[in-house]
Order: C-alpha cells, then sequence, then structure tokens
C-alpha cells in the first residue's frame, strides 16, 4: 500500500495578515491534511485560516540557478526612491 | 565535482554559516552535514516521540480532571514536537518510513532519559521539571543553528516547552505542600531522576568527540559541559524552593567560580544505558513498534479510501 503524501501547511494568523507557511505533514487526503494541520499547528489559536497543498504540487526556483533568477535586480538601483537626488527643501516625498 | 570544485564549495559554504546565513533544504551542501543533520534531528524527533511513553502511562492515573487535561495536553504537545523534526530531517532527503524504521531496528538513537520508568505520580512533576528543564536547555541553545527548517522547529517547540516544565513543577510543589507521605514521594522521585537528567547534556566535553565540527555549524552553540553548568545552577534554587533535597553530597556553591560544584556522574550507567542496557529500553521500543504495527490496518484503509474518492471524481469529470 503507498505511503501518505506530504502536504505543506500555510495558516493565517488573523484576519489581515496573509497565510504563511509552517510546515508540513503526512496525510492521506485533503480532509485528513486539514485536520491534522488543525490539531498539530492551532493549539494554541495561532490561525483562523489554513490551506493544505500537495508538496507534489509546488514548483519551486532551483537554488543552484540563482544567480540567473535574482541577480538580475541587483544593479537596478532605480528602481528604489533612493536612488533620486532631490532638494533637502523638498519633505515628505 | 572535482575535488577541487566541491573544495571551494565548501568553503563558500562554511563561510555563509560563519555569517549566520541560513541554510535551507535543496541547497547544495556538504554530505557530512546532510548525515549530520539527518542523524541529530531524527534522534531529536524520535526522543520526542519516545518520550510520550514514560507520561501516558499516567494518563488514566492522573489524580484531578485538571492534571489530566495538562498532562494529556502536554504528551499532544511532544508528539507535535516529533512531528516537526521529522519534516525537518525529511526535507535532507530521507522518507519518514526510512526514519521511523531506523528507530524501530535500533539503527538510530533516541535520549536515553526515556528508558528510566515512571513510576510514581511524583515521577511526572519531576521529568516536567528536570527532564523538560533539560531539553528546552539544549533547546534554545539549538534556536539560531544553521539549518533553515531545525531553527524554525525549534522556535516552534520552545514556544510550546515553557507550559511542559511549569506544569511539572506545580505538580511537586502541591506533593511538597502536602501530607509528609506526598513529600516523601517527591523526594524519592527526584532522587531517581537527578543523576539521569544531568546525563541528557551528553558526555563530557573531553569524551565527546563531535563537539568542534558541532559548533563551527551551529548544532551547539554551548558545549555539553557549559549547558549542564547552567542547568545545576538554574535548579538548584528551584530544588530550595520545594524544600527538597538534591542526591549530590558535593553539591556546594563555590563563591569563587559563581557556580554550583557537583558530583562525579556515573558514566558507566550512561553508557550502559546508551548500549541498550537501561531499564526500559527494550520495554520503549516494543511498544513503538507494536504501535506502528498495529496502525497498520488504519494507515492503509486511509490511503484506500483517498483513492477511492479520486477515482469517483475521475469518473466525474469524465
Ligand atoms: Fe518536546
Ligand atoms: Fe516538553
Amino acid at each position: 500500500m503507498k505511503n501518505w503524501p506530504l502536504w505543506e501547511v500555510f495558516i493565517r494568523s488573523k484576519n489581515g495578515l496573509e497565510h504563511r507557511h509552517c510546515g508540513s505533514l503526512h496525510a492521506s487526503d485533503a480532509t485528513m491534511a486539514l485536520e491534522n494541520a488543525r490539531d498539530v499547528y492551532t493549539r494554541r489559536m495561532e490561525g483562523v485560516s489554513i490551506w493544505v497543498v500537495p508538496s507534489a504540487q509546488i514548483t519551486a526556483t532551483n537554488p543552484e540557478n540563482n544567480g540567473e533568477t535574482f541577480e538580475p535586480a541587483m544593479d537596478k538601483a532605480y528602481r528604489h526612491p533612493t536612488f533620486y537626488e532631490l532638494p533637502d527643501e523638498l519633505k515628505h516625498m | 565535482m572535482s575535488e577541487k570544485e566541491v573544495k571551494s564549495l565548501e568553503e563558500i559554504f562554511e563561510a555563509r554559516i560563519a555569517r549566520d546565513e541560513k541554510i535551507e533544504p535543496k541547497e547544495w551542501m556538504p554530505e557530512k552535514y546532510r548525515k549530520t543533520h539527518i542523524r541529530q534531528i531524527s534522534q531529536h524527533a524520535h526522543s520526542e516521540v519516545v518520550g510520550m511513553l514514560p507520561e501516558g502511562n499516567w494518563i488514566t492515573r492522573a489524580p484531578s480532571l485538571r492534571r489530566k487535561v495538562a498532562l494529556l495536553a502536554k504528551i499532544q504537545d511532544e508528539g507535535g514536537h516529533g512531528l516537526y523534526l521529522y519534516s525537518a530531517a525529511e526535507t535532507l532527503g530521507i522518507s519518514r518510513d526510512e526514519l521511523i524504521e531506523q528507530l524501530h531496528s535500533g539503527e538510530a538513537k533516541y535520549s536515553s532519559i526515556f528508558n528510566y520508568p515512571a513510576v510514581t505520580w511524583a515521577d511526572m512533576g519531576t521529568v516536567g521539571w528536570l527532564v523538560d528543564g533539560a531539553a528546552i536547555m539544549n533547546q534554545v541553545a539549538l534556536m539560531g543553528t544553521s539549518y533553515g527548517p531545525y531553527a524554525r522547529a525549534m522556535v516552534r517547540i520552545c514556544k510550546e516547552e515553557s507550559f511542559h516544565q511549569r506544569q511539572g513543577y506545580e505538580i511537586l510543589l502541591t506533593l511538597c505542600n502536602g501530607t509528609p507521605e506526598q513529600k516523601e514521594m517527591a523526594q524519592d522521585s527526584i532522587n531517581r531522576w537527578w543523576w539521569p537528567s544531568l546525563m541528557m547534556f551528553g558526555p563530557r566535553d573531553a569524551d565527546s568527540p563531535n563537539t568542534e565540527q558541532s559548533v563551527k555549524w551551529k548544532l551547539k552553540r554551548k558545549t555539553n559541559d557549559e549547558l549542564r553548568q547552567a542547568f545545576v545552577d538554574q535548579t538548584v534554587p528551584q530544588a530550595n524552593i520545594l524544600g527538597l533535597t538534591i542526591p549530590d553530597s558535593k553539591l556546594k556553591w563555590n563563591e569563587e567560580r559563581k557556580h554550583y560544584d557537583f558530583g562525579d556522574i556515573d558514566w558507566n550507567e550512561f553508557w550502559q544505558v546508551v548500549k541498550g542496557h537501561g531499564p526500559c529500553n527494550k520495554q520503549r521500543i516494543d511498544a513503538r513498534v507494536k504501535a506502528h504495527k498495529d496502525g497498520k490496518w488504519v494507515r492503509d484503509a486511509a490511503m484506500a479510501f483517498a483513492e477511492k474518492q479520486e477515482n469517483k471524481e475521475v469518473k466525474l469529470a469524465i
């Protein structure tokens, strides 16, 4: 018999905040994954909403390619407000 | 990869850890780092899980509903700690099945403290106070460890641990303020658990060969002896409040060192228990194996049900 697959658990700790990854667990299906996530990760009211996602369904960047993936953003200082030189008299901009 | 390339990758890797960067799953890491972490994290996970056994023994005999719900909640937390840690180990490329198999076959170790029996209700107090207390000291030091998933598991675990120690201490406080027999039960319990608790910090630094590497990888922020000393210093005043005597005739405040001096640990006993000859080693593993075997039909049935539901959905979609 197959083993229970792995699920990733995301929790919204309170309304107004995003769901955040908090861990993973094994469960036979989505319903059980949600129930187990509730029992394991929200025993002290850590959450108001839970998402579970089969781990196998997540596509991730490869850390070995982090250079190509993220470095192009590094030399684009003009995307940041401090790149622009404005007179000191000008406040609040 | 050539040997030279590996060498330079290793240097970059060590430098990242030295800069306090975290290592995350799927990133390149030296094989030794992966293996050491699988071993340590799984050993930690097994300790949480096996640690439920001596306490589980007392759930149905807790003296009041208040004590019973607290003990249940604590044990449930330990099960959760096991899960966080197994998950962290699995990110290093080992399956849950393999991890459990290693525990059952005796290939993997767990904390020796759980090979001692919990024979009286007072032991539930002492375990919470001393055993969880010692575990907390180790775990707080690990919150800053270099492997991201392990460090995150530690943060979550430490948050949950503090009630464990407090509920244990409260049990002892109640016994110590009770009848002479109750107080005696508390004293008998600390007599049995004191030395094994000190052994939880592992061999003396001089006999602990992995320390240097572990310090580099931040698996150890303090050495075994430093943590043990901190534990003794912290615990003696707590024993005084209870009015209990720590079973060590050499225990004495050293004004010069600003630490307590304490007697010699029976390292022969320590190694005997590690090697499997403690009072409950066999009983603990047998209980784990039995639970896993007896639960097999449930795991299979749940999987069969999930597959059936999925097939139904596929049919409906067609
Ligand atoms: Fe724990
Ligand atoms: Fe605990």
